[in-house]
């Protein structure tokens, strides 16, 4: 596949799909864009008309965009931090050699497989309900108030939520990366005087770098665009409490059958959702060459 | 310091008996060589030796200490893996210090171990690069490197030279050799390569199946091995055997060397018929077919005159011939008698 005629070949080859793709993206694209500049709502009949930039305007100074925006950044930000750490810490327990390995590591992929709005019920009705749920019974055995936590805390719960939906992936990708260790390298470490914690600082976590890249950047995608489970359990609110960009546009576009607004929104996401990965990649994209 | 014993040293891996009850003494500053076909266990006691595999019953003494279950950092053995095992995130400025470092010596020790183990393996060019960077040769030296700066009592080698080409492989050893000589450390170096074992050991230990067959100084063994095993192993090309189950006075068969072989086309013990010729340039080696004993190999000068299918007569040279009895024990030659 080297030579240029292959390569050349190659290109021509893969024209129609990336086409397809490209066409597939595109139109959406442009058709958002252009709503975005229109007043265009549903409710409202008549002409739409071009308003400029009056959808933005209105989308960025409401007081609910600035607050859904740092929900957004710490949505991303706490189940990150929690997948990769929670993550890091389950693949080197699976790593060792216990009895019946090969199950509790299917056993623990298991939350992948279950779709959000079901892990969100789940979660919202039998382990965070205040009256039903689990911990309430937990903390009433030990003497507490339970808490309700979609009313007192909800951008946590559903931060909780995510992450142990996350935290298999995160845990398989890094497992396998410390299988790819090579245990030589461990070995001349043992001879060397390293210990347990020295072995894991200067071995293990370097060695695990770029998996942990690869998971900051494949989270970070599905993360910025998190929604059943805001919606299944407390709606973005109390308040917008729990209202992240994605779920603002939703209530903007489809509640308030706004397409103007709503498609503006859009546009800002995608924005956001770009120098999000711009910064990523600048920070940590250089893990990932040679 | 540097002496290491081992005493009735076994290990198993579950069922699977890989070292049988073994002893073998290793004086301070010696080279010892272990060789044996794969999979006699030579890895699996030098990992021993080391602390990085359990002995499952003896024991290994380091300095006259019990050192059976001596961590390995504390057993003052530096290894030098066949997969050179460098941090490959670390340069080889870092490799080198992490031993070091994780001793907690000073900053300025460091440097100056680091600095004099680079001039020693000729590293100073490279000190800054990644392993990633670096030939096989290099990635060597700095294994070596890493290994010399903690000065340990003893240095084990699994196989270090076996990722190496040829060329390279002959500058190594002399360097290791040269190492030896200047460090006077105790060396333990498992290798496959005959000549490896034969130019660079003080003594050989010969395995087989996780027992040691010999130990002794590479002429002893090259000379008087003890059985068949031995004999067929040390010296290259192999030693010929010839089974003579009808002998009367015990022998079972016979050995003699390809170079101990004299090759003529007019007069000699067996006739035969030269089949491939091998030339090397500074010598030749034939394999003729001798009728009723089978092939045997014959090592001649580089200016050999034969060809395939030329009819030639081979004569051994009758002092230099082994005899073996039934179990394949040498016994004692005709000269001794
Ligand atoms: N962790 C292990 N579990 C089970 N068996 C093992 C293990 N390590 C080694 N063995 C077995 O022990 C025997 C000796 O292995 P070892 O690696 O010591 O051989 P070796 O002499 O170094 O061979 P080579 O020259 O090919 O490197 C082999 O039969 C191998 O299959
Ligand atoms: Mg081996």
């Amino acid at each position: 596949m080297a030579t240029t005629q292959s390569r050349t070949l190659a290109k021509f080859m893969l024209m129609p799909s990336v086409l397809l793709l490209l066409g597939w993206m595109i139109v959406p694209l442009c058709m958002t864009l252009y709503f975005s500049f229109l007043d265009y709502n549903l409710l409202i009949p008549g002409e739409h008309e071009f308003i400029g930039f009056l959808n933005y305007e209105f989308f960025i100074t409401d007081p609910a965009f600035t607050e859904s925006f740092f929900n957004t950044l710490l949505l991303v930000g706490g189940v990150l931090t929690i997948t990769i750490c929670g993550g890091i810490g389950l693949a080197i327990l699976l790593d060792q050699a216990i009895w019946g390995r090969n199950y509790v590591r299917i056993m623990v992929l298991a939350p992948f497989f279950v779709m959000p709005t079901v892990s969100a019920l789940v979660w919202k009705n039998m382990l965070m309900n205040p009256v039903n749920g689990l911990f309430a019974h937990f903390s009433s055995w030990l003497g507490m108030n339970p808490i309700d936590f979609f009313a007192q805390v909800p951008l946590l719960s559903i931060i909780i939520i995510v992450s142990w939906q996350w935290l298999p992936f995160a845990a398989l990708i890094l497992l396998t990366a410390i299988q790819s260790l090579d245990r030589e390298q461990l070995e001349a470490a043992d001879l060397d005087g390293a210990g347990p914690f020295s072995k894991f600082f200067y071995i293990v976590l370097p060695h695990l770098s770029r998996a942990v890249t690869a998971v900051i950047l494949i989270e970070t995608i599905f993360l910025l665009s998190i929604f059943a489970e805001i919606l299944v359990t407390t709606s973005g609110g109390p308040g917008y409490a729990s209202t992240n960009i994605t779920y603002l546009i939703y209530t903007q576009s489809l509640l308030q059958f706004d397409v103007g607004g709503g498609s503006a929104g859009g546009i800002v996401a995608v924005i956001i959702a770009n120098i999000v990965a711009i910064f990523l990649m600048r920070l940590i994209g250089k893990n990932l060459e040679g | 310091m540097g002496s290491i014993t081992l005493k009735q040293v076994t290990k198993s891996f579950g069922d699977v008996n890989v070292i049988k009850p073994l002893d073998l003494d290793i004086k301070d500053g010696e080279f010892i060589v272990f060789v044996g076909p794969s999979g006699c266990g030579k890895s699996t006691l030098l990992r021993m030796i080391a602390g990085l595999e359990d002995t499952t019953s003896g024991n290994i003494e380091i300095d006259g200490q019990d050192a059976t279950d001596t961590p390995p950092a504390k057993r003052g053995l530096a290894m030098v893996f066949q997969s050179y095992a460098l941090y490959p995130h670390m340069t080889v400025r870092n490799n080198i210090a992490f031993p070091l470092k994780r001793a907690k010596v000073a900053p300025a020790e460091i440097e100056q171990k680091i600095a004099s183990a680079a001039k020693i393996l000729n590293l100073g060019d490279y000190l800054d690069r990644k392993p990633g960077q670096l030939s096989g040769g290099q990635r060597q030296r700095v294994a070596i490197g890493r290994a010399i700066v903690r000065q340990p009592s003893a240095f084990l080698f699994d196989e270090p030279l076996s990722n190496l080409d040829a060329s390279l492989r002959v500058n190594m050893r002399l360097e290791i050799s040269e190492l030896h000589k200047s460090l006077a450390t105790t060396m333990i170096y498992v290798t496959h390569d005959q000549v490896e074992a034969m130019t660079m050991a003080d003594r050989i230990a010969v395995f087989n199946a996780g027992v040691i067959e010999q130990v002794g100084t590479p002429l002893e063994l090259y000379q008087n091995p003890v059985n068949r095993f031995v004999a067929g192993f040390i010296g290259s090309p192999k030693m010929n055997f010839i089974d003579i189950p009808t002998a009367n006075d015990g022998a079972h068969s016979i050995g003699v060397r390809p170079e101990h072989i004299k090759i003529s086309n007019d007069e000699g013990m067996w006739a035969g018929n030269v089949g491939v010729v091998e030339h090397l340039g500074s010598e030749t080696f034939l394999h003729v077919h001798v009728e009723k004993i089978g092939t045997l190999t014959v090592k001649s000068d580089g200016d050999c005159p034969f060809t395939y299918g030329d009819k030639v007569f081979l004569s051994a040279a009758q002092n230099k011939i082994l005899r073996f009895d039934k179990t394949g024990l040498t016994l004692p030659s005709l000269t001794e008698i």
